[in-house]
């Protein structure tokens, strides 16, 4: 597995340009300020808009209220605090399955 | 016959000031202020490992300093005007993401995060608001802020100024340490070198102008909460720490002219001996440092004072309420380790930022160790343990094998050392590897969490969170919009020229030419691009 790590302060747009120009399989955002509601669905906008399908995972301090909030906006997994390697592993990989079969025709 | 270390303490312990208190035990027992043999080290005294004063909580209790700030300007100086009511002396100033990295509110990047974890600051205008009412000549303010710290200090000065509280009365601290946010917080705007000329500069102005101000608060807190071990956080804070000082000298300040006003602010984190020990062995290797290598003839220069704050990674969302219990814990750390003031976290917040109920609870947890327990009657109480005295003993051998690797990296030079690490990725890789690690005996069951690898329940449901009013951003815009709206844009064009003028010449102090910029109403996002022409960027190395 290929990991890219494309640093901070990034925009929805940005994001999306490298997800496409890498081909990647699973978009992860890390987010711990509260601004996950605001964001992590323009970076499904962006990321659709850029006609990729690839799935977005939020991983951060996300309260359990805006789990349900997030995933009606198109977000795969919400993986909050606490959350052990192995089942984020599983949530990567699901997410990433999913994905890809939702792509092939 | 007592010993002469003896003797001076009990004169300094003498000469202090004395709390109230019976200073007895539950069963009545009398308690001695501390406890040693005579050929023993005192508080109060070289090098400091007991502490920095002869009396220490007898004097006078830590401060409780419980750090705050949400939404707007006005939001918060309600909150600040509610904790002062309730007695509390200090205020401590939590700023929202886009002024931590001195942008303002209507920057692109700042987009869903105006006012959330923190009080939103774009111009003088928010600083008059949040401070309205209060008069800053008698309280004393924290601002936990580095990139933006001058700007931000400049707006404290010039609000102070048009409220008649002259600048020798303004007390309290901005936090300004720049080299730990390229370590572990990632809050940096501009590269290592000009950064530094910035910090120096407030350090250069504050020891001129504003004698109770703390210029610089050392932070090891961000380095641990990043997932340094405590040997670490000890290591690289003070590092970072004698980095500050050879940079002010090279500025050409006297060492004992603004080493007294150096200040450091250190985690408490669970594994409790081992955090009394890091606290213990950091007083007595900065009083070490400052006399032996930088020939600091002021005691106080020695003296190492710092602020505590209860680890936040090591709250559980898990079974959320157990985090009373580790606060409580950690807190008690910072006390018997010394500490001159202290924020207690609270329970929720690995979920969200407190709500009034658990903010009060944690307010509440240092009064029952200030005033139940018992602690605060005796300095150092666990001075002269084997075990204590072992692991202070073994943490300051292993600080000094980084301050000696730091040291031949620099030539010779700490703060060379310093800087070429961070360039190196030196830290961060080091602070990675340990957060690796701690994961790794997390998975494997070394570790045991109570509530996450460990006595977990089906059913756990999290505590109501603080939610942030989502009209927030937008009250902020449009009083950026206002504010924008009623300058006069040749004064504002003229001290923005100003700001890169005096950034393009190392010899002048920046200071001036920011508040200039402050009193013109100039944004603190107008200012760092203004700055950022002449200093450029940092940007960390993005890795595949």
């Amino acid at each position: 597995m290929e990991v890219v790590y494309v640093g901070l302060r990034n925009t929805p747009e940005s994001i999306a340009a490298i997800a496409l120009q890498e081909d990647v399989d699973v978009v992860g955002l890390s987010m711990h300020n509260g601004a996950h509601l605001t964001l992590a669905p323009l970076v499904v906008r962006a990321i659709r808009e850029a006609g990729l399908d690839t799935a977005v995972v939020v991983g951060g301090i996300v309260p359990n209220n805006d789990i349900s909030v997030l995933v009606d906006d198109g977000i795969a997994a919400v993986l909050g605090p606490g959350t052990s390697n192995e089942d984020l592993v599983a949530a990567v990989r699901q997410a990433s399955n999913g994905a890809r079969r939702a792509s092939r025709p | 016959m007592s010993s002469e270390a003896r003797r001076e303490w009990q004169r300094a312990y003498d000469e202090g000031p004395m709390r109230e208190s019976g200073f007895e035990t539950i069963s009545g027992v009398l308690v001695a202020p501390v406890y040693a043999p005579e050929s023993a080290e005192y508080p109060g005294r070289y090098p400091y490992t007991r502490g920095p004063y002869a009396s220490m909580y007898r004097s006078k209790l830590w401060t409780m300093r419980q750090f705050a700030g949400f939404g707007t300007a006005e939001d918060t100086n309600e909150r600040f005007h509610q904790l002062l009511d309730a007695g509390g002396s200090g205020l401590s100033t939590a700023f929202d993401m886009p002024t931590l990295l001195a942008r303002d509110s209507d920057y692109p990047l700042a987009l869903g995060e105006v006012g959330r974890a923190g009080v939103a600051v774009d111009t003088l205008a928010d600083v008059e608001t949040l401070f309205d009412g209060i008069d800053l000549g008698s309280v004393t303010t924290s601002m936990t802020i580095n990139s933006a710290a001058p700007t931000l200090l400049a707006m404290y000065i010039v609000a102070a100024d048009k409220t008649g509280v002259d600048r020798e009365r303004l007390g309290g601290t901005i936090q300004n340490d720049i080299l730990k946010e390229y370590q572990a917080q990632n809050e940096y705007v501009f590269p290592p070198r000009p950064s530094l000329r910035l910090v120096s500069d407030v350090i250069r102005f504050c020891s001129a102008e504003l004698p109770r101000w703390h210029p610089v608060s050392v932070s090891g807190y961000h380095i641990r909460e990043a997932g340094s071990t405590a040997a670490q956080e000890l290591a690289f804070t003070l590092a970072n720490g004698f980095a500050y000082v050879e940079s002010a000298l090279a500025a050409g300040l006297e060492i004992d002219a603004f080493a007294p006003r150096l200040s450091f602010f250190f985690n408490a984190h669970i594994d409790f001996f081992e955090e009394i020990a890091k606290y213990r062995a950091a007083r007595r290797i900065w009083a070490r440092w400052l006399r032996d290598r930088y020939q600091a003839q002021d005691p106080r220069s020695q003296q190492l004072r710092f602020h505590t704050q209860t680890s936040g990674v090591s709250l559980t969302a898990q079974q959320a309420e157990v985090n009373v219990a580790r606060v409580a814990i950690e807190a008690l750390a910072g006390v018997l380790g010394g500490t001159q003031s202290l924020h207690t976290d609270s329970y929720d917040e690995a979920l969200a930022l407190p709500t009034e109920k658990s903010a009060r609870i944690a307010l509440r947890t240092q009064q029952v160790i200030a005033h139940e327990t018992g602690v605060a009657n005796v300095a150092d109480p666990l001075g002269g343990s084997w075990y204590v005295e072992e692991l202070t003993d073994e943490l300051e051998r292993q600080a000094e094998d980084t301050f000696a690797y730091l040291d031949d990296l620099g030539g010779g030079s700490m703060l060379d050392g310093v800087v070429t690490a961070i360039e190196r990725r030196w830290f961060q890789n080091e602070i990675g590897e340990a957060a690796y690690e701690f994961q790794r005996k997390l998975h494997q069951g070394r570790w045991t969490w109570v509530g996450v690898n460990a006595f977990t329940e089906a059913d756990d449901s999290a505590p109501a969170t603080l939610s942030i009013n989502p009209n927030v951003e937008a009250r902020q815009l449009a009083r950026l919009r206002d504010i924008k709206a009623n300058r006069a844009m040749h004064v504002v064009d003229a001290a923005l020229a100003r700001v890169r003028g005096d950034a393009a010449d190392p010899e002048v102090n920046m200071v001036p030419a920011l508040i200039g910029a402050a009193a013109a109403y100039v944004t603190l996002g107008e200012i760092t691009a203004a700055l950022e022409t002449v200093f450029g960027v940092h940007t960390e190395r993005a890795s595949v």
